[in-house]
């Protein structure tokens, strides 16, 4: 096994790990990302303690309840009069993953406190449960809309480079234009021209389709290049001449040519997508509240009273490096991986 | 000597001639002008004001301007008969010294003061008077003011007596007619009449017209406009106030409004100093500013509940003759009044007052603010959150729950609706998130959609393409006459069916009377009962279902005299000929 395939293989596990944690969002969210707690707006993450004020030091941490400060909005008192443990595999808000129900969460602490690891926002919701409930929105999102792009990419791309002539004149010409498209606007457009008032679930598909369908170009174009080169090749040549059917040699031959460059660009565009659903959403033209993503998370820092007061409210912003360096080390493996193949 | 020299010489003659007579008239006009004299601090003059505007005046037309946005900038160019004094809220002499009404109420006597002038040095009379009203009693002028000058269904009737003394006539009395000359700004005939003559009035006046072409009698005058950029308006040298110590008003040289869009980059620049007055801040960036206040040069003032108000209201239109089918058949559960008084229950305002508001507004369970304290019917109910009432209301409606705690109607249809507001007012869009929330706790779903405004007003007023909307309005004076088409069935706002042929409800038809009879009313006692009926019946019927009233915001540099921020609008610059700068300022043209 090579470097670079080792290395792949373990962001591709740090990737794993990402999703699986948003899978079992319901279950490590010490809340439901809806809640809102009207009177804990834009309380700071959470202080976890270990020594209680009277100087006895704790090996469980605690936290104290936060008390409103009378005439302030967003000033809050720690009651140091009673510490509440962090209590692991606690019963709460229900959930369900993928199909199971459940009501017990990682962890949590005692009533009336609230644990916010993250802070929460203008309603009182929990930033942290909202991260990892949005990050089913976004990353899936963008997940869904590169298969899509791939996938459409791959089917036009080979039909122009295995079929030529007008066909490839076609396919390319069209791609040209989807590639001269400013995308975003287009994805403003054609997300403006969509019914108004759809379910968050429609909207979310909605939006993978718009972001694949207006996507697919670039990836054509580099699969119409490997495909044109590959049906060229000795054994592709050899494999016609004994007979093979066009799908044949698509399958047999061509396809697995490409599959290198098809992992990378799948990296590649991973993040791109995600991005683009982030973009969507932050405009208000994504998945709209309560449903949390990434996106509309961030739309609040567009206020200049967060902006100036919240600081918590950027950390989906920042959660979206890890994920997209993750992406990128998976990319540059792949490639350098496809470079040691060849040579 | 050549003939050039002749010329040039009667020239040089001519103009020395000109000059001596224009001195001899500002020297000698102080002693016939009857100037009004301001009771303000007196201050000193020069320096000029920075203010915010959010977006481009369309028109500096005071007939034809039909937008806030060119009003905000057009008020400080022009003056009326009689005007509404924004701190004490009663009317006051401006351009006519003194009035008489006649016993019956219908006929009024204005005095003009004498030897007043336009800011372009024009003499002012009671031609420009009647030709001001005259104009806008024109149809076609499309004068926005014109409803305002219709009386018991006939246009006023104006007729010059003397030089200085003009008579309105009234078809029948009407209550508080004074009040109707605030606003109507006297243009200069001799400017505009060629103009109106020609059929041409829309497009004088508008932003690329020379200053010289432009006159009037406001504190200020039109200098420049730089499009995307800002609008300056200079002193008028000939405006017709004093202060106490004779000096002439108004103290400051130059009004530039800068145009700045977003309300946030407003309170940024108000918060460098880049603008000098904050106007309609929103109680987030006031919260923002306040942090900052002990050490800025800043100060900023709460001046407690307003005029304007919100409210979440329903689609009552009749939609049968559209293709809106979906939104007709939940028109079946919006027409019941006990579910509109179920959702009012749900409602959790104090939190709205908390979280949207940061506690600057006031919970209202009616359409009269308590910024209104001369008309409020203090004996509307106002109910705290009750979700157990809310149920108890839409039990007793023939709503029903699921198992899962969804609501469901007699025809086992599940609740849900849309609520739509416009995305450019975040309050709104908060509020709506809130209400979400709270009706989810009675079982019914509710998505929130944001609309540009244009696009949002299209849907309410024209296509009725809408379920539910949050939205707000605000009492210019706080009369109830100015709310006339918001609840007149036939009204052009009665946002939620507007412009009825005849009422839907007979609750509608029973505020259609009130209505008219309190503006033909004169005792003003007997109107307020009329009122507090009106009141009344909105409040049992909720055709609005009311949240909040916001308080008025607003902050200024420290160093500006005679700032006295009024609730009424414009709630800054309404004495902005009064408003002068402690200490000489460096700060040059921006």
């Amino acid at each position: 096994m090579s470097g670079a395939s080792r290395r792949a293989r373990a962001w591709l596990v740090l990737l794993g790990l990402v999703y699986a944690s948003i899978l079992f969002a319901g279950f490590i969210a010490p809340y439901s990302p809806d809640e809102q707690n009207r009177s804990a707006p834009f309380t700071a993450p959470t202080r976890l303690h270990f020594v209680e004020a009277n100087g006895r030091v704790h090996l469980r941490p605690f936290v104290y309840r936060l008390v409103n400060r009378p005439g302030t909005f967003d000033e809050y008192d720690e009651d140091r009069t009673r510490p509440l443990p962090v209590r692991f595999f606690v019963r709460g808000a229900p959930y369900s993953i993928a199909g199971v129900r459940g009501d017990r969460h990682l962890f949590g602490v005692e009533e009336p406190a609230k644990i916010f690891l993250f802070g929460s926002d203008q309603f009182g919701r929990d930033v942290f449960s909202r991260l990892l409930f949005g990050a089913k929105i976004s990353l899936v999102a963008g997940v869904l809309a590169a298969a899509l792009a791939l996938g459409l990419g791959l089917a036009l791309g080979s039909l122009a480079g295995f079929y030529g002539g007008w066909t490839d004149d076609a396919v390319m010409r069209i791609a040209e234009l989807f590639l001269a498209l400013p995308w975003l606007y287009l994805l403003f457009a054609v997300r403006s021209m969509l019914p108004l008032h759809i379910d968050p679930a429609r909207a979310f598909l909605l939006l993978v389709t718009v972001i694949g369908v207006v996507g697919w170009a670039r990836p054509a174009r580099l699969i119409r290049g490997m495909v044109l080169s590959a049906k060229h090749r000795d054994h592709v040549l050899a494999a016609r001449a004994f007979g093979a059917t066009d799908l044949y040699l698509l399958r047999r031959h061509v396809l697995p040519q490409t599959a290198g460059v098809v992992l990378t660009q799948l990296a590649l565009l991973v993040p791109r997508y995600i991005l683009a659903e982030v973009t969507l959403s932050f405009f208000g033209l994504g998945v709209t509240e309560p449903v949390p993503s990434w996106g509309n998370m961030l739309a609040a820092v567009q206020r200049y009273e967060v902006l100036t007061s919240y600081w918590w409210m950027f950390l989906p912003g920042i959660a979206l490096g890890p994920v997209f360096l993750l992406y990128y080390a998976l990319a540059d493996a792949f490639q350098q991986e496809l470079a040691h193949q060849s040579s | 000597m050549s003939s050039r020299f002749v010329r040039s010489l009667a020239a040089a003659w001519l103009l020395v001639v000109a000059m001596g007579a224009s001195r001899a008239l500002v020297a000698s006009a102080p002693a016939a002008e009857e100037l009004l004299v301001s009771r303000a601090e007196v201050g000193r003059q020069g320096g000029q004001l920075v203010i915010n505007q959010r977006s481009e005046p369309k028109t500096l037309n005071p007939l034809t301007a039909l937008d806030a946005v060119s009003g905000e900038v057009i008020k400080n160019t022009i003056a009326d008969l009689i005007h509404v004094n924004r701190e004490t809220q009663q009317t006051e002499p401006a351009l006519a010294k003194s009035w008489t009404m006649s016993p019956d109420g219908r006929r009024y006597t204005l005095t003009l003061r004498r030897d007043l002038r336009f800011s372009d040095g024009h003499p002012f009379d009671a031609d420009d008077v009647v030709f001001s009203f005259r104009v806008r009693l024109d149809e076609k002028t499309r004068s926005p003011q014109r409803d305002q000058l219709i009386v018991g269904g006939q246009p006023v009737s104006v007729r010059k007596l003397d030089q200085y003394r003009v008579q309105f006539d009234f078809a029948e009395a009407r209550a508080a007619a004074e009040r109707l000359f605030e606003g109507i700004a006297i243009v200069p005939q001799h400017l505009l009449e060629r103009p109106y003559a020609e059929g041409r009035l829309a497009e004088a006046w508008n932003l690329t017209t020379p200053a010289a072409q432009m006159a009037g009698l406001g504190p200020f005058r039109f200098k420049e406009y730089l499009p995307g950029e800002r609008i300056v308006l200079e002193r008028n040298p000939y405006y017709w106030k004093a202060d106490r110590a004779g000096t002439r008003l108004p103290y400051l040289d130059r009004l530039v409004f800068m145009f700045v869009t977003s309300e946030d980059a407003q309170a940024m620049r108000f918060q460098t100093g880049e603008a000098d007055i904050a106007s309609n801040m929103s109680a987030a960036n006031f919260g923002v500013l306040a942090k900052s206040e002990p050490t800025a040069p800043y100060k900023l003032y709460d001046l407690g509940a307003g005029f304007n108000y919100s409210f979440l209201f329903f689609n009552l239109n009749d939609l049968s003759k559209t293709t809106l089918s979906e939104t007709a058949r939940k028109q079946s559960w919006f027409r019941q009044v006990a579910f509109r008084q179920a959702i009012s229950a749900a409602v959790d305002r104090d939190a709205i007052v908390r979280l949207v508001y940061r506690g600057r507004a006031t919970p209202i369970w009616g359409h009269v603010p308590p910024g209104n304290k001369l008309w409020i019917n203090r004996a509307i109910p106002q109910p705290g959150r009750s979700i157990d009432r809310a149920r108890q209301l839409l039990r007793s409606a023939g709503f029903s729950w699921k198992p899962d705690g969804t609501l469901v109607d007699d025809r086992g249809e599940r609740v849900q609706f849309t609520i739509v507001t416009n995305s450019s007012n975040a309050e709104r869009v908060q509020m709506a998130t809130i209400i979400q929330d709270d009706l989810k706790q009675v079982g019914i779903a509710v998505q929130v959609v944001t609309l540009e405004l244009r696009a949002l007003l299209d849907r309410l007023l024209k296509t009725h393409d809408y379920e539910a909307c949050v939205l707000g309005l605000g009492s210019p004076d706080g009369n109830p006459n100015a709310e006339m088409n918001v609840w007149l069935s036939s009204g052009a706002t009665h946002l939620w069916n507007p412009e009825q042929k005849s009422p839907a409800t007979p609750w509608e038809a029973e505020i259609d009377t009130l209505m008219r009879r309190q503006l033909m009313t004169l005792d003003p006692a007997a109107r307020k009962r009329l009122y507090d009926q009106v009141q009344e019946l909105v409040a049992q019927n909720l055709p609005l279902i009311f949240l909040v009233s916001p308080n008025v915001l607003v902050g200024a540099n420290k160093g500006l005299g005679n700032f006295r921020p009024a609730v009424l609008d414009h709630h800054t610059l309404w004495n902005v000929e009064e408003l002068f700068w402690r200490q000489k300022r460096s700060s040059g043209t921006p």
